[in-house]
Order: C-alpha cells, then structure tokens, then sequence
C-alpha cells in the first residue's frame, strides 16, 4: 500500500474512533448502560493509539514504549488503591496531567519548528502558545486543586493584596509574550524594544509564557474555598480538553480535536451546573473568595435553645416512621460513614420503612461525589434522587435524616437579603420530622447559622457520623 | 478551505454534539462522566506519540516521552477508575 492510502485508512479509523467516542459518552446517560460506555470509549481510545502508532513512522521504539509502560503502570496503581472519598483528588490529578501532557506536545513542537530561530506563521505559532498556555494553567491549577483536596493546601480560600491586580498584570504579561511568539510583527516590535533580535528571543519567551502560565494556574485557583471546589474540577476538566483540541490544531489532528472538543464541552456544562446550583455566577465563584466568612456576618451559634436527641430516641424516631429520606453531605464523606448509613437503612427497610436519597448537586467536593459513595456502600441507584426529584416529596415524608449536610438544606436561601438567597435548596424543612446528624452547630462553608436546626420538628443528633452511626445500627436493630 | 478553517468547524461542531449527549447524563452519574471525560482527554497521547515518533533532538524527545508518560497516566487510570465506579452502581 502506499502512503497516500495508509494516510487515509488512518484518517478512517480516526472517524470511526470519533463515533465510539461519542457512542460511549452517550451510553452514560443511565447507570444500566454507563458501564459499557466507559469501555466503549476506552476502546475508541485504544484504537486511536493502535492508528497512531501504525501511521507515524515511530524513529525510537524504546523510549515510546517505555513511557508509555510507565504511564500505564502508574495509572493502574493509582486507579486502583484511590479510596472513593478521595476521588475529587485524583480526578484534578488527572486532569493536570492531560494539560501538562498537552504542554508538552506544544513545547516540544515549537522546538521541532525551530524554537523561535524561525518566524512561525500566525495561525501555528497562535496553536502553539494556546496549548501550551492552557495545558500548563491546567497542570500547575489541578495541582493546586489536588492540594487542596487533599488538605496539603489550606482549604480556606487564600487572599492577599492587590492579588486581583497580580492576576490581571501577570495576565497581560502572559498575553504579550504570547503575541510575540505567535506574530512575527508583534515578536519583532518586542524584540527591538528589549534591544534584541526577533529570532533570538524565541526561547526565553516561551520559558516566560509557560513560567507564566504555571504562575497563573496556581493564583486562580488559591483563592477558591473548599465547598466551591466542584466548580473548580469542573472548569479544569473543561480545560484540560481544550488544551488537547489545540494541540489538536498544532498537529493538524481532526482526533484531538474532537475528543478535546468533547471534553470541554463535558467539563463547561458540569461547570454551568454546579454553579447554577450554588446561584452564584462562574465569576463569583472565581474571584469572589467565598468562604472567607468576609460576606456574611458571622452568625452566633448556640444561643437558641435546640432539641437535642440519643442514638436510641434517634433510632425510635426513625424506626416507627413510614417513610425516611436521607441526605448526605460531605461530612458523611469525611468521617467515612456510608457503609455504617447503608447498615441503618436497611435495618429500617427490613422493618417496612420506605428508605430513599436526596443528593444536591453541590454536596461533596465534585459533582455526584455522594452519589458514588452510597453506590460504593452498595445503595441501590434508583433510591439516589436529585433535587427536582426529591423536593416535592419531603411534605409527605416522615424524617429526613441529614448526615453532615449544612448550606444546601439552609431555609435561609428563600431569604432575599441571606447571603445564600436563591441558592436551590433540599426542602427539608416541609418533612414531618428532622434529624440532623452532625458534629456541632458550627456553621458550613457559607459561614451563616442554620434556622432548621432550631425548630420546632428538629432533632439534633450530635457527634461524629461514624460512631453515631454505629451506635445508630444498634438501637434500630433493638427497636 | 485551509487546515486551521477545517480544524475550526470540526471543533465547534464537536463542541455542539458534546453538548448534546452530555446534558442527558443524569447527576448520579456526574463523578463517573466527569473521570470518563478526563480519561478522554488523555487523547492527548495521541500527540505526544507523534511528536516522540518524529522526535530529532533530545530535547523534542524528553518533552514528548514526558508527555506520553502524563497522558498514559491519565488514560489509563481515568478508564480504570471509571469502571470500578461505575461497576459499583447497581440496582438491587
């Protein structure tokens, strides 16, 4: 065959990996189907390898093969002993090191092409600094992220002065060498302003945009809190495909591209969903350092009288009611208690009490974070309700069984001046009765008290999820 | 038409198609779709063996194995972490 024709039969196969691709995200449209799409989609990748591979003329064997054994053998490793609480956390990781791999390709194509010796022509010199620049705010941001997640940084949102402007300034800068590598004019023109010569500052500037870029990644992410971290995964999801889609357009790879392209698509509507479920705009989420406790006013805690309640009043409670509904939030995920909840739920389903899941979007450090850990605790997936599914059944609900969740059951959103008026909430104010599970009537992320933890219908089940749970399992069972 | 217009109507295209399958997955399978995704964008790979292939001087080749060695990790372990979710979600 001649290389026109294997040209084309890769191009085909690229095609039909493209399909699979898509075949596969949408067979995750139900928890029946996700399993077969998943592999589906990791077939259309194997294939794009295998194409790869056969169509390029590989020069050194060894090393392709050797990093690609050595990427593989790390992946499998840490794709197996990741606890699923700790799933936001290798999923940034993830994330940065498709960016960073993104960067890479960029970085060693612009040597190939001369390193800056030779003019680029716009559009391919443009290619080059998009994907470097954005596969690297992709790495050194979910690294922080990862970070952050996994309490190496503060989870507090990290602010100084004047970082806005550090922000914008190092963006401009980011933006200006940019054009100098991208157009020959504008390389030209910085060139002779820094008393060099266009071809000569090639090298220097890409170091300065990809230091840049790194530098960056780092200051957009720090100031974000913990509870808003969702977001964060979200949009560098969406950016670690865009960085793939320009290495896409540097390569001229129609396969980059429209996996890229598929991603980022994947990552921005996530990203549009989860800040439609706080109510605050992408920007605010960005830069608005939530969590600093700087918004809202410090509420005092602790001056209302509350009603406070035993495992064993807990269990009566729960035992004798026709219908429960449980809402986990991330405490139930930070003291580890899925397991312990299942073991309460279905003691109470034994007993004839219909038991259900309300899941807000935001509850957890990543979207549908404690969906995957009641699934790991083996809870029957069509038990998991969403927030339009479940909130016009909490007035017919007996108990609503909250297990460190704070903010998104707050009442205080149907309040216009709170400062988290309009965010959708889970209505479990309207149940019969209330039992909250948590450490102490500290306020959440939002930093405001909690009206439902004081009325009338609530009971506060105070202390660790774990161990009151445990206790939990055990009073059922006697009740 | 040239590689870059061609390039740019496959993208938007994409994008638009994305969209569409994406937005029917339903919240519970959030955590899986998005590790799905991430695994997808790993098709980074495919770039980095290129480079690597075509790879003339050491710095190329350090800056493409380094690549393929980032996005192995994140094809295979986005994949693999994925199926072990989502063979956790069952109906009883």
């Amino acid at each position: 065959m001649n290389t026109e024709s294997t040209a084309i039969i890769a191009q085909l196969a690229y095609l039909l990996s493209a399909i699979l691709f898509v075949s596969g995200i949408k067979r995750l449209s139900s928890p029946a189907t996700a399993r077969s799409g998943n592999i589906r989609a990791s077939q259309a990748m194997l294939l794009a390898i295998v194409v790869t591979l056969l169509d390029n003329r590989i020069l050194d064997w060894t090393t392709v093969l050797a990093a690609v054994v050595a990427g593989g053998l790390v992946g499998v490793v840490l794709a197996r002993r990741i606890e699923m609480t700790a799933m936001p956390q290798l999923v940034a990781v993830f994330n940065g090191f498709g960016g960073g791999a993104s960067a890479a390709v960029a970085a060693a194509e612009f040597i190939r092409a001369g390193g800056g010796a030779t003019a680029l022509s716009t559009g391919y010199g443009l290619t080059i600094v998009l994907s470097t620049l954005i596969g690297a705010v992709t790495l050194s941001g979910s690294l922080i992220a990862f970070g952050k997640l996994q309490g190496i940084v503060t989870g507090r949102p990290v602010t100084f002065a004047l970082q806005k402007s550090l922000n914008a300034l190092l963006f401009l800068v980011v933006l200006v060498v940019g054009a100098g590598l991208a157009h020959q004019a504008a390389g030209d023109a910085l060139a002779s302003v820094l008393g060099s010569t266009g071809t000569a500052i090639g090298i220097p500037f890409f170091l300065a945009l990809v230091a840049g870029a790194l530098a960056l990644g780092i200051l957009l992410v720090i100031p974000i809190g913990g509870a808003d971290m969702p977001v964060v995964v979200s949009l560098l999801n969406s950016y670690s495909g865009l960085a793939a889609a320009a290495t896409g357009f540097v390569l001229g790879n129609m396969m980059l591209i429209i996996a890229g392209s598929l991603v980022g698509a994947a990552g921005l509507i996530l990203t549009q969903l989860m800040c439609k479920a706080m109510n605050r705009s992408l920007a605010n989420v960005a830069f608005g350092a939530f969590g600093t406790g700087d918004q809202a006013v410090r509420a005092k805690t602790g001056e209302r009288p509350v009603r406070d309640v035993d495992a064993e009043q807990a269990a009566m409670v729960l035992a004798y009611a026709g219908s429960v509904v449980v809402v986990p939030g991330y405490g139930l995920a930070v003291a580890q208690a899925q397991h312990e909840l299942r073991k309460v739920c279905d003691l109470l389903e034994e007993r004839g009490v219909s038991v259900r899941f309300g899941v807000h979007p935001v509850a957890g450090r990543m979207p549908g974070h404690m969906n995957v850990l009641l699934a790991e605790a083996d809870v029957s997936y069509d038990k998991l309700l969403d927030l339009d599914e479940i909130n016009p059944e909490f007035e017919s609900t007996d108990v609503v069984l909250i297990v460190g969740a704070n903010d998104v059951v707050n009442p205080s959103a149907r309040d216009p001046d709170s400062v988290i008026a309009g965010m959708p909430i889970l209505d479990v104010d309207r149940a019969r009765t209330v039992i909250v599970m948590k450490r102490s009537l500290s306020p959440g992320f939002a930093g405001i008290d909690n009206d439902l933890f004081y009325m009338d219908r609530t009971l506060m089940f105070f202390g660790d999820a774990k161990e009151q749970m445990s206790e939990l399992v055990r009073e059922v069972r006697e009740a | 038409m040239g590689e870059m217009l061609i390039g740019l109507y496959v993208f938007v295209l994409a994008t638009l198609a994305g969209r569409e399958v994406i937005s029917k997955v339903p919240p519970t399978l959030h955590t899986p779709l998005m590790s799905g995704a991430n695994a997808i964008s790993g098709i980074a790979l495919i770039g980095a063996l290129v480079v690597t292939g075509l790879a003339d001087t050491p710095w190329v080749k350090v800056l493409g194995a380094l690549g393929i060695v980032m996005a192995t990790i994140n094809v295979v372990g986005g994949f693999m972490v994925t199926d072990r979710m989502l063979q956790m979600f069952r109906k009883r």
